[in-house]
């Protein structure tokens, strides 16, 4: 088995400040990685980097296309990449106005990305929009309003529906939990897990949630000052972690 | 199936004036198909620590583990979780799994995960669930509000599930009543007769004795206080 996306030697500095730093990893199809870190540990910024939202000062994402080739995304053309980031990757935003066209109906915003990869038949896409609100658990009979008039937790699984509905191979996810209150969160995993399962999707979910994590990821990554501290399978991560600030980390953890 | 060797294992607690604690020191175990090999030793003496780190749950200092011919202490994520999946598996004490999932699809997990039909991963929980003793109603709930004594036993039903070549019993019996203990003791029992390679922990010493074909006592090797 090849890789899905190889990184190799990312940095990216903002001034003479260190973004992240020299970070390298392979992902393989259908594995779900999670990175962890306190806020400005990097985690986003490397997040932004691999997804082709900030371009990193050094370093290479390779990222193997359905045909098999291998392409470096940093250096490819900003058509090829808007091209893949519509069809191929995905990215889930930490707040959901960030994902959505907000003064567009629900089924307009899971549609237009169909429409995006060439999708034209309205009955078809209509039909495939509300067969994607209903995977999300949003009723058929919201279809024809505007993100603006739901609840914080529909937006979200509105986002994920926008972005699941192309059949992407890659999903990055920044913070997909953050905001929402407690119920609503264990519901959006379990439908994430479901989802993650069921179509094969290999994933990066940026979180400074553990618990999201130990659901979710089978691997972790974790980031203190824009570096990688620590990485290897969760459950051995968050059990017996090694470095100093991994084992802060999850002593810090407020038990219920 | 299981073969350990030279293992050792050392705590270092950074943030507690950077202990070091070594657990233990030149571990061997070796497990054959068709073996159940029990962990013995005063609590503190490194069962749960030796049972863990087979499962890659715990990193190994130095030393080998052999699972399948994997060397769970070198292995790649990838590599453990597909141990994990097909080979390896693990009844822990305690249940953990989402909130929402109902109990019959928690224990037709592990069946699906290695590509099972949906329906007959799902006839072989409504077995396993019905030896078991969990009542049908219960099957469409999530175990997160059973009792601890039905979240045990829908643990086992899980670990059961998928017959895996090699499997970790943590404390198996504990706090069943004799009818479980005893459907327990049977699904061992079977599990050793297909050839499954078993490493269990058991207090219940009348249930070590029937199922168990040797007893390791961990605390030889429990390094000693310098």
């Amino acid at each position: 088995m090849t890789p899905l996306l190889k990184v190799q030697g990312i940095e990216k500095r903002y001034g003479a400040r260190i973004g992240c730093r020299d970070v390298s990893f392979d992902l393989y199809p259908g594995e779900v990685m999670g990175i962890v870190g306190e806020s400005g540990s990097g985690k986003s910024t490397l997040l932004n980097c691999l997804a082709g939202i900030l371009t990193p000062d050094t370093g290479e994402v390779l990222f193997e296309m359905r045909d098999g080739a291998v392409k470096d995304t940093v250096t490819m053309s900003e058509p090829e990449r808007r091209m893949l980031s519509r069809t191929d990757w995905a990215f889930v935003h930490q707040h959901a106005r960030d994902g959505l066209r907000m003064n567009v109906s629900a089924g307009g915003n899971v549609g237009e990305r169909l429409m995006a990869v060439g999708a034209r038949h309205y009955g078809h896409i209509r039909d495939e929009a509300i067969d994607w609100l209903g995977r999300v658990e949003i009723n058929e009979s919201r279809v024809d309003d505007r993100p603006t008039a739901f609840s914080g937790g529909m937006q979200q699984r509105l986002q994920i529906a926008r972005n699941l509905v192309t059949g992407p191979r890659l999903v990055f996810m920044d913070e997909p939990t953050g905001g929402l209150d407690v119920s609503v969160q264990a519901r959006l995993l379990d439908l994430l897990r479901g989802l993650v399962r069921e179509m094969g999707l290999s994933a990066i979910i940026v979180t400074h949630d553990l618990a999201v994590v130990r659901l979710l990821a089978d691997r972790l990554m974790v980031m203190k000052d824009g570096h990688v501290v620590e990485s290897g399978l969760t459950d051995q991560v968050l059990d017996d972690p090694q470095h100093a600030y991994t084992q802060l980390l999850v002593s810090s953890v407020l038990q219920v | 199936m299981i073969e350990i060797s030279n293992l050792s294992k050392t705590f270092t607690l950074h943030n507690q004036g950077s202990v070091v604690i070594p657990v233990m020191q030149g571990a061997e175990l070796s497990v054959a198909r068709g073996q159940c090999v029990a962990l013995t030793g005063a609590s503190g003496a490194g069962k749960s620590t030796l049972m863990r780190m087979i499962y890659g749950n715990y990193l190994a200092a130095s030393g080998h583990i052999l699972v399948d011919g994997v060397d769970v202490t070198k292995a790649e994520p990838r590599e453990i979780l597909e141990l994990r999946r097909h080979t390896l598996g693990y009844v822990s004490q305690f249940l953990r799994v989402v909130p929402r999932v109902p109990t019959l699809d928690v224990v037709a997990e592990p069946l699906l995960a290695v590509g099972v039909e949906t329906e007959a991963a799902r006839d072989r929980a409504r077995d396993l669930l019905t030896r078991l003793r969990i009542p049908e109603r219960l099957w469409s709930l999530s175990p997160t509000s059973f009792s601890g004594g039905e979240q045990q036993r829908v643990n086992i039903a899980r670990g059961f599930a998928h017959d895996y070549p090699a499997m970790l019993l943590d404390e198996p019996t504990a706090s069943l009543d004799a009818a479980n203990r005893e459907t327990v003791l049977s699904l061992i029992e079977e599990a050793k007769a297909r050839g499954a390679a078993i490493v269990g922990i058991f207090h219940d010493e009348a249930a070590r004795d029937r199922v168990c074909d040797r007893e390791i006592d961990v605390s030889v090797y429990t390094p000693k206080a310098a």
